[in-house]
């Protein structure tokens, strides 16, 4: 709708070019049209694209923050500037937000006046008949016997749809008014999506957490692994459910090319949505989350936690109970610590790889040969001294702290290695036991078997549906943009030397339109009826 | 017939596809090269001295035109229903039966589908004889870099794919990939037109032999495009049908299906970031044929980048960053 805009826009845009006036009133108006402008629009347009470049590029802290970190390690002369400028968390950045603030104001700066303007345009009737229709982009002619008032009636008719005037010797019509409206339903909707998506992430959260096959979670912040919550969030609102993970199954395929392929994840939950209420159970699998009072519970990942015993020297346990290993990639060779502050005389720990079923060759050592359980294998380095747990430091569970510990030695000198399994591996000759004695009078290791861990996603979107039902009203209204074609078509009909003239032309005000088609279409319907009434 | 036999019946469909969609390009650059003899770019005056001759040549030269130009739809029909049986039977291949678009290969396999489908439907419509050699020849070479760089043997479905969103979400995107890239199409040669047109007062030598020939068959095509204000026009009507079924795929079921799998709408992951990357210029693309001084070649322009963000989001973005990227079908 070329015309169209140029009729309601295009003076806003011509004044656009003018050098700035340098009064205040006079220069803030003049901002105000720079910054409605459909240039400026498309200018803000592009600065968003390109500003998004950025957020695929490096790792961003609220996508994968490991990742993140890897990367800041990774390059120490760079990290330092890309933090200063946002980069790795692009879509929360001072620069980023400016781009889409500025365009949502330019956004209502533009729907304002458009709707205002809409609002008297919806109500016009259709223009008067233009002096020259010869002029205009579809022009057609012919003569006829019948009478011009019975064409103009005819007219009338056929141009179902068009807002219809009768003038003297023509008709007037037009249609398309609801493409302006869609237009503007689209452009509103953006803004609604957006005031969604800010709601969204200033009342909700988002929460992670890894709980082992047998373990329980319940619903307050400290128990956590990753929390996410927003900046309006109330942690006293959070939801006071708690559940059980009683059981994790996931099928792997053991033959073809599909072999250690894992499907079929889910999890059984036995869950209380409020303290002291009924228990009840419930399965989630990918793709199927169990919603409690409107938090979701999502199940994203899984993984092994090996069930270690730690001994002292005198036989007393320090240590007991399954371990989470995080798995490195999809054959599930993992990786974990263990920490043992309670160990005597000096602290332990642990740090190495789970393989789920290991295989074993002189050039590899030890690799996982299928994703699956069957015949797994610890492999852990083993520290003594200070875990570094009383500092006041908080600590990741998944990382040690070696700085105030030794690694255990052999005689030989060469890193003391535990490996362990349930008892039926053997490659080199020296069966693998379930227990390992630690050099120096340290104590015993025992690897008793494998849980399963889920890793579970909590979140809550008190307006999820906000931003959605925004972007389905911007499809409804982009539909109507971009299908609804506006046109005008002018019929002029007059008696001249005893034969009836008549004349068809039309304006298409859309931007894609094609109106040969409908004024041949229209033509044709005249004629025709004119032509009958000739021969009657 | 079993899944292997139909994985193997995929393959060799393609094969024969690949076969066709030659054929029909060669067909169309001959038909390119018969209308050589049409008297477009004559200057004026010499038809008037050697009038009866010359039309006789035309005649003959547009019968022949034609019969090329009818072959090569021919042909590219037959390779469309080829491209088709590779594509289902691509399906049905797979262990339990699934949609066809599972990794890279698959996807690439069933958007040039949809390209040469949306071409042969529209070809009537919009007289596309201009578009045929343009078509034939990408599809053959997407086609053939798919199969030689992308191919991967039929596997299951992940977990988090199975899901209806995804097979409404990935139809949506496939269809408007497959539409964007026809106007694509015609935003480049629209472009490619607009420069010849301002060229084409300068004096240029004339050259002898095969180069000659084929810089004669160039003028000839460009001169028989449809004016710039139709290509344009039918540009416009192509991304008009592409970007909503666009924002569709890309901002309601992916993040319905995001939601599900991950329990996130959006997340910014590169995938999502290109998808809206790709949305964006699109809208600019709407923006800039609405706006004095950026339409025609601007808009042009930016369709084309517009083009280039969808495709490197769907090769790219698996390639650079796949492992950074949940949507990676590594
Ligand atoms: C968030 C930013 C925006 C987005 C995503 C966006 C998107 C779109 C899209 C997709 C269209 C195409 C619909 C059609 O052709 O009918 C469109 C049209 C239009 N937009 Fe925007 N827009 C945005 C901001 C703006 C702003 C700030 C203005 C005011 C200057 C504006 C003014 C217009 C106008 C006048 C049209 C009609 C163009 C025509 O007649 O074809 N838009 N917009």
């Amino acid at each position: 709708m070329s015309e169209g805009t140029d009729t309601t826009y295009g003076e806003d845009r011509n004044r656009a070019h003018e050098v700035a006036p340098l009064a205040p009133r006079e220069f803030g108006r003049w901002a105000w049209r720079q910054l409605t402008s459909m240039r400026t629009a498309l200018i803000l347009l592009f600065l968003l694209a390109l500003g998004a470049v950025p957020g695929s590029v490096v790792p961003q802290e609220s996508v994968d923050s490991l990742a993140a970190a890897r990367w800041r390690d990774q390059h120490e002369t760079l990290a330092p500037i890309y933090e200063k400028l946002g980069l790795f968390s692009v879509y929360d950045s001072p620069w980023f937000s400016a781009i889409y603030i500025l365009l949502m104001i330019s956004l209502v700066g533009c729907i304002l006046p458009r709707t205002k303007i809409y609002l008297t345009a919806m109500r016009a009737r259709p223009p008067k008949t233009p002096r020259n229709l010869a002029r205009l982009p579809e022009y057609r002619t012919f003569t006829t016997e019948a009478d011009p008032e019975a064409v103009l009636d005819r007219a009338r008719q056929v141009l179902s749809g068009y807002r219809v005037d009768r003038h003297e010797g023509s008709v007037a019509a037009e249609r398309g008014y609801l493409r302006e409206a869609g237009n503007l339903l689209f452009h509103v909707s953006v803004v609604i999506v957006l005031i969604g998506f800010a709601v969204g992430s200033l009342f909700g959260f988002r929460g992670g957490v890894i709980v082992v096959t047998g373990g329980t979670f319940a619903n307050t912040v400290s128990q956590y692994d990753e929390f996410d919550p927003g900046t309006l969030f109330d942690a006293g609102g959070l939801t006071p459910f708690s559940f059980s993970v009683t059981d994790f199954d996931v099928t792997f395929a053991t033959e073809g090319r599909e072999a250690g392929m894992a499907s079929d994840f889910s999890a059984a939950l036995d869950y209380v949505a409020t303290p002291g209420g009924e228990t009840r159970s419930a399965r989630i699998e990918v793709n199927h989350p169990l919603t409690i009072d409107g938090t979701k519970v999502f199940l994203i990942g899984h993984g092994y936690a090996p069930d270690i015993t730690v001994r002292d020297a005198d036989g007393e346990v320090v240590f007991s109970g399954p371990v989470v290993f995080l798995p490195e990639d999809t054959t599930f060779r993992s990786l974990g610590v263990i920490k043992v502050p309670d160990a005597s005389p000096q602290q332990l720990g642990f740090r190495g790889e789970f393989y789920p079923t290991a295989g074993f060759s002189m050039e590899t050592g030890p690799v996982t040969v299928f994703p699956e359980a069957k015949q797994p294998l610890l492999s852990l380095q083993v520290f003594v001294g200070d875990l570094g747990l009383d500092d006041g430091v908080p600590q990741s569970v998944y990382a040690l702290d070696t700085d105030e510990m030794e690694p255990v030695k052999r005689a030989d000198g060469r890193d003391f290695r535990v490996d362990l399994s349930l008892g039926e591996l053997n490659f080199t000759g020296d069966p693998i036991t379930d227990t390992v004695t630690l050099p120096d009078g340290l104590g015993s290791i025992t690897f008793n078997g494998v849980e399963k861990f889920v890793k579970l996603q909590v979140s809550r979107d008190p307006v999820d549906w906000l931003a959605l039902t925004g972007v389905s009203l911007a499809l409804l209204g982009l539909l109507g943009s971009l299908f609804i074609r506006p046109r005008r078509v002018w019929v002029a009909a007059r008696r001249e030397q005893g034969r009836t003239v008549v004349e068809v032309a039309g304006l298409d005000r859309s931007s894609g339109g094609d109106l040969a088609d409908e004024i041949e279409g229209l033509v044709a319907q005249l004629e025709d009826r004119a032509h009958m009434e000739d021969g009657r | 017939m079993s899944h292997e036999q139909f994985e193997l019946l995929s393959n060799q469909a393609v094969v024969g596809c690949a076969v066709f969609y030659f054929a029909a390009l060669l067909a169309h650059v001959a038909e390119w090269a018969a209308a050589r003899t049409v008297p477009v770019a004559v200057p004026v005056g010499v038809g008037a001295s050697g009038g009866g001759d010359d039309t006789e040549v035309v005649e003959e030269s547009t019968a022949k035109r034609d019969r090329f130009a009818r072959l090569g739809v021919i042909a590219t029909v037959v390779a469309a229903g080829l491209h088709l049986l590779a594509v289902v039977t691509r399906g049905l291949a797979a262990d339990p039966i699934r949609v066809p678009w599972g990794n890279m290969y698959e996807f690439t396999l069933t958007a040039t589908c949809v390209v040469t489908i949306g071409y042969l439907l529209l070809y009537r419509k919009y007289s596309l004889t201009w578009l045929s050699p343009i078509v034939t020849g990408f599809v053959l070479v997407i086609l053939m870099a798919d199969a030689l760089l992308l191919y991967d043997p039929v596997v299951r479905l992940p977990d988090a794919l199975e899901s209806p969103w995804l097979v409404i979400h990935v139809i949506a995107a496939i269809i408007a990939t497959g539409a964007f890239t026809i106007g694509g199409m015609a935003s480049a040669l629209y472009l490619v037109k607009a420069r010849w047109l301002d060229r084409s007062g300068e004096e240029r030598p004339q050259r002898a032999g095969f180069r000659g020939a084929v810089a004669a068959m160039f003028r000839n095509y460009l001169a028989r495009l449809p004016e710039l204000t139709q290509l344009d026009r039918f540009a416009y009507r192509v991304h008009a049908f592409a970007f909503p079924i666009w924002t569709f795929a890309a901002l309601i079921a992916g993040p319905i299906w995001a939601q599900a799998a991950w329990g996130r709408y959006w997340g910014w992951d590169p995938k999502e970031v290109w998808a809206f990357i790709t949305w964006v210029v699109y809208a600019a693309y709407l923006h800039a044929r609405a706006t004095a001084g950026w339409k025609g070649r601007a808009a042009a322009i930016i369709a084309i980048i517009g083009l280039a963000t969808l495709w490197f989001n769907f090769v790219g973005i698996n390639f650079f960053f796949g492992a950074n990227s949940q949507h990676s079908y590594a």
